[in-house]
């Protein structure tokens, strides 16, 4: 039977709904499934981890270099615990997609990015091509499976459960080679992109940061998050870490509206697991419509004055 | 110091890649090729930290066919020193992408790799990542600033929560993100000029790498279609449907 681990993501204070992803895959993927939290103090964060359903087992270390979580500290210590496992999850984050390849590779085994499907205990689907195809693949019986789990394709557990913590010390070396300096965050008080029900976004039809403005607002009446097109962000409308797609982040809301976004299929990418899809451009041949739940063509700025007269 | 860069050769991100009925795989023939984009940017990076003093050579490196070479003629048109091919059929896994790059590492001591921070058609995004472990050095992945100072760099990088700064020791291996930079077009005199510089091809044989614990890739399937939308003719009529749908 299999034996999983999942590399915990957290802010130093909270752990990630992304792990709560993680665990549903590992349920799905069958057997034990553990936890582990590396933090500079992991005892909220591992109480947090123990309450998610599912989970058998929270093991967790605390060490002031873990404070912030660079891939180069944490990656020793996780692929000496991995090894005694046959599965290692983390999300398909950007802290997973830098962390678990480096896992991966101490391992010596290749990963498997972002799972969307289990066919069997080692046995997977993931997209290629920006979604464009969807392989099957599988790992074989000697190899550890390293995996990142696709987060738009699983829903969080729920909680209430009650797993046994244990804590550990390090026994892995750490490098000194890399260094946090800072983070810089810009979103402000937005719901998160990956979990928000709604997400409002706005592309290059905005045409400036000051009439984006006009998203946030109608964002902030539905509790949407507010996410971009590249374009949108290579304008510098918004920070980067609003744009959603095939390099940006891949989002599940239940609603997603894109304003003046055409709909190449780099973005598309982002959003095809979205419950139902509104499009608003004033361009009837934009292919965005082609992948519309509900489509309208017009001009955004008299059309989100409009719909929020309506709400 | 000397920098690698990986030039992979993939599908052009403007074609519409298409699974084959049978299940075998994508359908690329004739599809146009390019650098992935991500490489292209990571160049770019290259040339402009050896523009500035910084680096002394640059040199690209392709794993693949001998049709790989395009993309190499290309990167030594963008003003790369010089190319290598390591000679494969075989698409590579990345482990193995990352064990050969350790190979040239090896044999080239550079002080930087700069590599995509993934590739456009498997949007595998671990080579770097690998490669960096294999080699026991710093990773700065998903990087939109570089600034190299002597033996260290101070790596902006594009995460979730925003822009994270980190500080490496070099050697150390970087991957780029789109805003990194804007790459320069290549001009027609460049091209000629292309064509003399050193390309080196090494068979991958040589370089002796284990390419073992690969993934078995089974079976390709077309996404799942989502159902014709409808288009209404206002924003009140839009607003209904959503409420009517429970989405309001
Ligand atoms: C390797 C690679 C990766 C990429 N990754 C991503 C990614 O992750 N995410 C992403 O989004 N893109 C990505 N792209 C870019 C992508 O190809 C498109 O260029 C980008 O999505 C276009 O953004 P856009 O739709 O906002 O702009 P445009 O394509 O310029 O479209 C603007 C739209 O706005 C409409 N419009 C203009 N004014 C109005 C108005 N007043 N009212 C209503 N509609 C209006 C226009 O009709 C048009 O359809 C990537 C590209 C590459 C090469
Ligand atoms: C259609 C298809 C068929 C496949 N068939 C096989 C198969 O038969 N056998 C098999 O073993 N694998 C196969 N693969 C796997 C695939 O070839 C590897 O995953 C790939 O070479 C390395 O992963 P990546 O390019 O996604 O790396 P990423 O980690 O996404 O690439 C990141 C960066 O690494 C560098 N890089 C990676 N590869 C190269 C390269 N070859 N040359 C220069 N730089 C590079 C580039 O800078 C790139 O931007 C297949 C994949 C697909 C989509």
């Amino acid at each position: 039977m299999s034996n999983i681990l999942i590399i915990a993501e957290h802010n130093g204070s909270e752990l990630s709904n992304s792990t709560a992803k993680c665990v549903s895959c590992a349920i799905e993927t069958g057997g034990s499934v553990h936890i582990l939290v590396l933090a500079a103090d992991a005892t909220v964060i591992a109480e947090q981890a123990a309450a998610l359903n599912g989970v058998d087992e929270v093991i967790s270390i605390n060490h002031p270099n873990y404070s912030h979580a660079l891939a180069a500290t944490l990656a020793p210590e996780i692929a000496a615990i991995g090894a005694d496992y046959s599965h290692v999850y983390g999300p398909s984050s950007t802290y997973g997609r830098d962390l678990m390849p480096r896992v991966a590779a101490l391992l010596g085994v290749n990963q498997v990015a972002d799972i969307m499907a289990v066919k069997g205990p080692r046995s997977f689907q993931r997209p290629v091509y920006a979604g464009n195809a969807i392989i099957d693949v599988s790992v074989a019986e000697e190899n550890t499976v390293v995996a990142t789990i696709r987060l738009a394709s699983w829903a969080a557990v729920s909680g209430g459960n009650n797993a046994t913590v244990s804590s550990r010390e390090t026994s892995a070396e750490m490098p000194t080679h890399s260094r946090f300096i800072g983070l810089k965050t810009e979103g402000g008080d937005l719901p998160d992109l990956q979990s928000a029900k709604r997400v409002i976004s706005g592309g290059r039809g905005l045409g400036s940061e000051e009439n984006f403005k006009i998203i946030y607002t109608l964002a902030s009446k539905l509790g949407a998050g507010v996410g971009a097109s590249r374009a949108a962000v290579d304008a510098g409308y918004v920070p980067n870490d609003m744009q959603v797609g095939q390099t940006g982040k891949i989002i599940s809301p239940d609603l997603y509206m894109a304003f003046g976004i055409s709909g190449a299929i780099q973005h598309i990418t982002g959003i095809k697991d979205a419950g139902t899809i509104v499009a608003i451009n004033k361009d009837a041949e934009a292919p965005i419509f082609e992948v519309a739940d509900i489509g309208l063509v017009g001009d955004l700025f008299s059309v989100i004055p409009e719909i929020e007269a309506a709400l | 110091m000397k920098i690698l860069v990986g030039i992979k050769r993939v599908v052009d991100f403007n074609v519409r890649v298409r699974v084959k009925p049978d299940g075998s795989g994508v359908d690329l023939d004739g599809a146009k090729m390019s650098i992935n984009p991500f490489d292209e940017i990571a160049l770019e990076e290259a040339l402009r930290l050896r523009e500035a003093g910084k680096a002394t050579e640059v040199i690209v490196v392709s794993i693949g066919t001998t049709a790989c070479q395009q993309q190499l003629r290309t990167g030594l048109a963008m003003g790369a020193d010089r190319a290598i091919q390591v000679d494969t059929e075989e698409k590579l896994q990345p482990l193995a992408a990352a064990r050969t790059f350790l190979a040239l590492v090896e044999k080239e001591q550079p002080g930087l790799v700069i590599l995509g921070k993934q590739a456009i058609d498997d949007d595998n995004s671990q080579t770097g990542q690998m490669l960096a472990a294999l080699w026991d050095r710093p990773q700065a992945t998903f990087a939109s600033e570089v600034v190299v100072d002597d033996q260290v760099a101070r790596v902006t990088r594009e995460v979730d929560a925003g822009l994270e700064t980190i500080e490496i020791d070099l050697p150390a291996v970087i991957t780029s993100d789109l805003r990194l930079n804007e790459p320069r077009f290549v001009k027609l005199p460049d091209i000629m000029k292309a064509k003399r510089k050193p390309l080196e091809v090494i068979p991958l044989t040589d370089l002796a790498i284990a390419n073992d614990n690969k993934l078995t890739i089974d079976h390709y399937a077309p996404p799942a279609t989502r159902e014709k939308g409808i288009m209404v003719d206002s924003a009140e009529a839009l607003v209904a449907e959503l409420k009517n749908r429970g989405l309001l």
